[in-house]
């Protein structure tokens, strides 16, 4: 399986994230953000971090950059493209998904390890996991995931929530909410289902020596759902 | 010409930042405020001497880029 990772000005965790596709057999391309052409690949990642400084908008002057031409139409043509942190701020930019991320609710940067549940596992990502709970981590200032009413039914409608924040039994109740996103939302898919973007870091959670391991029953399973 | 144009939050979109300044200002002595919304401010020093051909083109940059549409609502105040 083929993976590509978009490094744009900026991007931090896109080295995480070449290393966490490796171990789990995707052999990944990093690809800078002025190319014009994607490799082929069966999966395009939109890494975290601050890209263009997190200038006028989180995300938006990425959404914009030259290789997002390419994603846009690979995205558009039924490609699986992910967008995790900064990178699904720059999902949400680009229209590929519904709604924006705003300010974190109570102005802090959070930076912790969160548990969600997943909410739709009739898609290539979540399709045959186990555990209704995982514990990723969150590391933003602009989390606050937000849509309008008609979008918000659109998405219910859909089923395109992908994980709510929850505790560890998996109770999606708004205490266990840390930025304020409407409904707990940490993740959300297109329409389609091919395009997911999340807050939340599985390239964090992959190694059992540094911080947990549900990271790695996501990538194993989402490169055994890829096959 | 110059095109000023002015970005802010839509109604029912909170605005965290807006509600610090306003508990700050309120802190003070400035008690008699109700709300206070924060928004952004864009000078475009474009190359066009037509106000009408210069605020169009401002428009598409706010629509494309300058503003989200999902949150928030653009305003041309000033042309010079």
């Amino acid at each position: 399986m083929k993976s590509s990772v978009i490094t744009f000005p900026g991007s931090n965790c896109d080295r995480d994230m070449d290393v966490a596709l490796k171990k789990f057999g995707f052999k990944n391309k990093m690809v800078w953000h002025n190319d014009a052409e994607l490799p082929k690949s069966d999966l395009v990642v939109l890494p975290g971090g601050f890209s263009y400084g997190d200038y006028l908008r989180c995300g938006s002057m990425a959404s914009k950059s030259k290789i997002m031409k390419s994603v846009i139409n690979f995205a558009n043509s039924g490609g699986m493209v992910m967008g995790i942190c900064n990178g699904f701020q720059i999902l949400v930019e680009t229209g590929l998904v519904p709604g924006v991320l705003l300010r974190n609710k109570y102005l802090e940067f959070i930076c912790k390890n969160v548990f969600v549940k997943i909410n739709n596992k009739k898609n290539t990502y979540f399709k045959n996991i186990d555990n209704e709970v995982l514990e990723f981590h969150i590391a933003h200032n602009e989390g606050n995931y937000f849509c309008t009413k008609d979008q918000l039914k659109e998405i219910e409608d859909n089923e395109q929530i992908a994980i709510n924040y929850c505790d560890k039994t998996g109770k999606t109740e708004e205490q266990f909410n840390p930025n304020g996103s409407i409904k707990n939302i940490a993740g959300i898919f297109n329409k389609k289902k091919n395009i997911l973007g999340m807050m939340p870091h599985p390239e964090r959670m992959i190694d059992s020596s540094l911080s947990g391991e549900d990271g790695s029953i996501f990538f194993n399973n989402l490169i055994n759902n890829l096959k | 010409m110059k095109i000023s144009v002015i970005i802010t939050l839509k109604k029912d979109v909170l605005d965290p930042q807006g509600k610090v300044i306003h508990q700050a200002l309120d802190g003070m002595g400035f008690a008699d405020i109700n709300e206070v919304r924060q928004g952004k401010y864009f000078e475009i020093d474009i190359k066009y001497n037509d106000p009408k051909k210069a605020k169009e083109k401002v428009e598409e940059m706010c629509q494309k880029l300058l503003a989200n549409l999902v949150i928030e609502n653009y305003k041309i105040i000033d042309a010079q």
